[in-house]
């Protein structure tokens, strides 16, 4: 499983205050603790960045690349500022990720970096209109921004489909046509699709004190039938721990007493 | 439509380090493919044979073998010096077997006295190995680990019930280290972590996953041996990707097929003819399973699959 840590993100004060002040110290550290707690990815999410987006996401990546040494996921509407990311990105480590393209007209212009910068790329099967009703309808939607990938030039082995995972607490039933849309993504290509989803939208919302729980049952079933890659809080223990356990049932790590150490 | 043959690309490789000192050092390890699978992928450094000799006299090996040093085994220095200069041995494995209780209980201050007089007669890397007493040879790898400081040994084997005494002493005294398990790929993987969380680097580890003969488990060691590589390289877990050593010849040359004269078993055909490819296939199975540091006893045995090793790699 790639694990893409979540923590770096405009919508939390710490980070957003950071960023406004162009301070690197507390990114740095949430950045470096989530590399040691075994994310792949970081994800840098510096959200629309209507002012200065290009100049507040080539000091992100600098920053953070100053301290981990890993690839990160490029989280922005900014075309702008995603491109200025991507030019100063040391790829030493790995390629970067684009978060994300959906079926949107709006969005299409991040495959165009992808290809244009050999970067990955998730892609969110959502479209223009209402959110998709099912599995089936996401994979609709996915269909077509594979074949909109292929036309930019982006291979179909740099895309992870996205079913959009929705909040249980208000959209119950939306749960189980994520976890049978990563199912069926797999089978829209041979090698098989990769997935990704934004674990935590699951437990918006809920109490605070149930939302690590749901996390980790619902992790353990997309993990189950076939989940690529998470964004998710690698510094939530009980959530890694599950992780490292589903690996060892679905036969990814070889048990060893002291598997949750590793 | 021609032909294009299907590879595998793997994620991981499996570690490398060298031991001994100067130009006769030598390099094992490296791999990133499934052994010998040289169109997938590279495999810089070919698999190693050291010659096992011991601390005293090899009493209870079968004829065959002891033939082959019997001017030189009363005294390890005469027969390091015979298997470097005589046999071209490319690294040495003295096994300080007269420390065991059952045999001469001999101390942890003579053992350390032969290593430093084995490593004063040759230049070639020497493998340190204990008599395989978990107490004892927490004393004496401990001894020998500090009288060959400064020499890039093996030390081992470090086992589950020893293993922090013997990590401590290699560390201190800058050698590789053998991590024995028996025959189960869990323990194997959980002393490698065990190790590693010492402080003891991953890198100057060899894994013993225990050997076997050829006829009497050979497909246990096979088995978890070809599991330890797929797990580096498939997996890419950083814990199964040291290199895989082959104790070969301890466990081939007491069997009854290396022992039981012509007399006795006419159709089993010429003794020393059957102790020798016994050894040689032995020691084939496992570098066809991952292994790179093989010890071994027979020279004709050594040297068939010294050639075999020249035309795979």
């Amino acid at each position: 499983m790639i694990i893409i840590g979540e923590k770096i993100s405009v919508i939390a004060k710490k980070v957003r205050e950071a960023m406004n002040a162009r301070d690197p110290k507390p990114i740095q550290e949430l950045a470096a603790a989530q590399w040691k707690a075994g994310a792949h990815f970081i994800d840098v999410n510096i959200g629309p960045a209507e002012e200065n987006g290009e100049d507040l996401m080539k000091w992100m990546v600098e920053s953070i690349q100053q301290v981990v040494q890993a690839p990160l996921c490029l989280d922005t509407t900014n075309a702008a500022a995603l491109e200025a990311g991507l030019q100063v990105h040391n790829n030493e480590w790995g390629r970067p990720l684009i978060n994300s393209t959906s079926n949107e007209p709006d969005r299409f212009v991040m495959l165009e970096m992808a290809a244009k910068h050999n970067a990955q790329c998730i892609a969110l099967t959502l479209g223009k209109g209402s959110l998709p009703a099912d599995a089936e309808e996401r994979c609709g939607i996915a269909a077509e921004i594979m074949a909109r990938a292929a036309e930019y030039g982006v291979p179909m082995e740099d895309l992870f489909l996205d079913p959009l995972i929705l909040q249980v607490c208000t959209m119950q039933d939306q749960a189980i046509h994520a976890i049978k849309a990563v199912k069926m993504f797999q089978e829209l290509n041979d090698p098989p699709m990769k997935t990704v989803v934004g674990l935590s939208n699951v437990s918006n919302g809920v109490p605070k004190e149930m939302r690590s729980l749901i996390d980790r049952v619902y992790l353990t079933l997309l993990m189950y039938e076939g989940l690529s890659a998470a964004i998710m809080n690698p510094l939530d223990k009980d959530l890694m721990d599950v992780l490292k356990t589903t690996d060892i049932f679905l036969g990814n790590t070889l048990y060893a007493h002291s598997y949750l150490e590793m | 439509m021609s032909y294009v043959i299907p590879k595998e690309s793997y994620t991981g490789k499996v570690l490398s380090f060298d031991f001994g000192k100067d130009d006769r050092a030598v390099t094992v390890g490296g791999e990133n493919t499934l052994p010998f699978l040289s169109f997938e992928g590279q495999q810089p450094n070919k698999p190693v044979i050291a010659y096992e000799i011991q601390d005293c006299p090899p009493d209870d090996w079968p004829d065959t073998v002891k033939e082959a040093y019997k001017d030189v085994s009363g005294d390890p220095v005469a027969w390091a010096k015979h298997c470097q200069d005589v046999l071209n041995a490319k690294a040495i494995a003295l096994r300080l077997l007269s420390t065991h209780p059952d045999r001469d209980d001999r101390s942890a201050e003579d053992a350390a006295k032969t290593v430093k007089d084995v490593l004063a007669a040759v230049d070639v890397p020497l493998v340190i190995l204990g008599s395989n007493h978990i107490e004892k040879d927490s004393t004496v790898l401990v001894a020998a680990a500090e009288a060959a400081s400064g020499y890039n040994c093996i030390i081992g084997k470090a086992q589950e019930g020893n293993y922090k005494t013997i990590v401590a002493a290699a560390l201190a005294h800058n050698h590789k280290l053998i991590a024995m398990s028996e025959l189960d790929i869990n323990l194997a993987k959980q002393l490698n972590i065990l190790i590693t969380q010492m402080g003891f680097s991953k890198e100057k580890l060899i894994t013993d996953p225990m050997c076997s003969a050829l006829g009497y488990g050979l497909e246990y060691t096979y088995s978890v041996m070809e599991r330890i590589r797929l797990a580096a390289l498939a997996q890419n877990d950083p814990t199964m990707q040291p290199p895989i050593l082959g104790d070969v010849g301890m466990y081939v040359w007491k069997i009854k097929e290396t022992v039981a004269p012509e007399a006795d078993v006419p159709e089993w055909g010429a003794l020393r003819e059957r102790g020798i490819a016994w050894e040689a296939i032995t020691a084939t199975a496992m570098l066809l399973a991952g292994t790179n540091l093989l010890i071994m006893r027979h020279p004709a045995a050594i040297e068939t699959v010294e050639k075999t090793i020249g035309e795979l790699v």
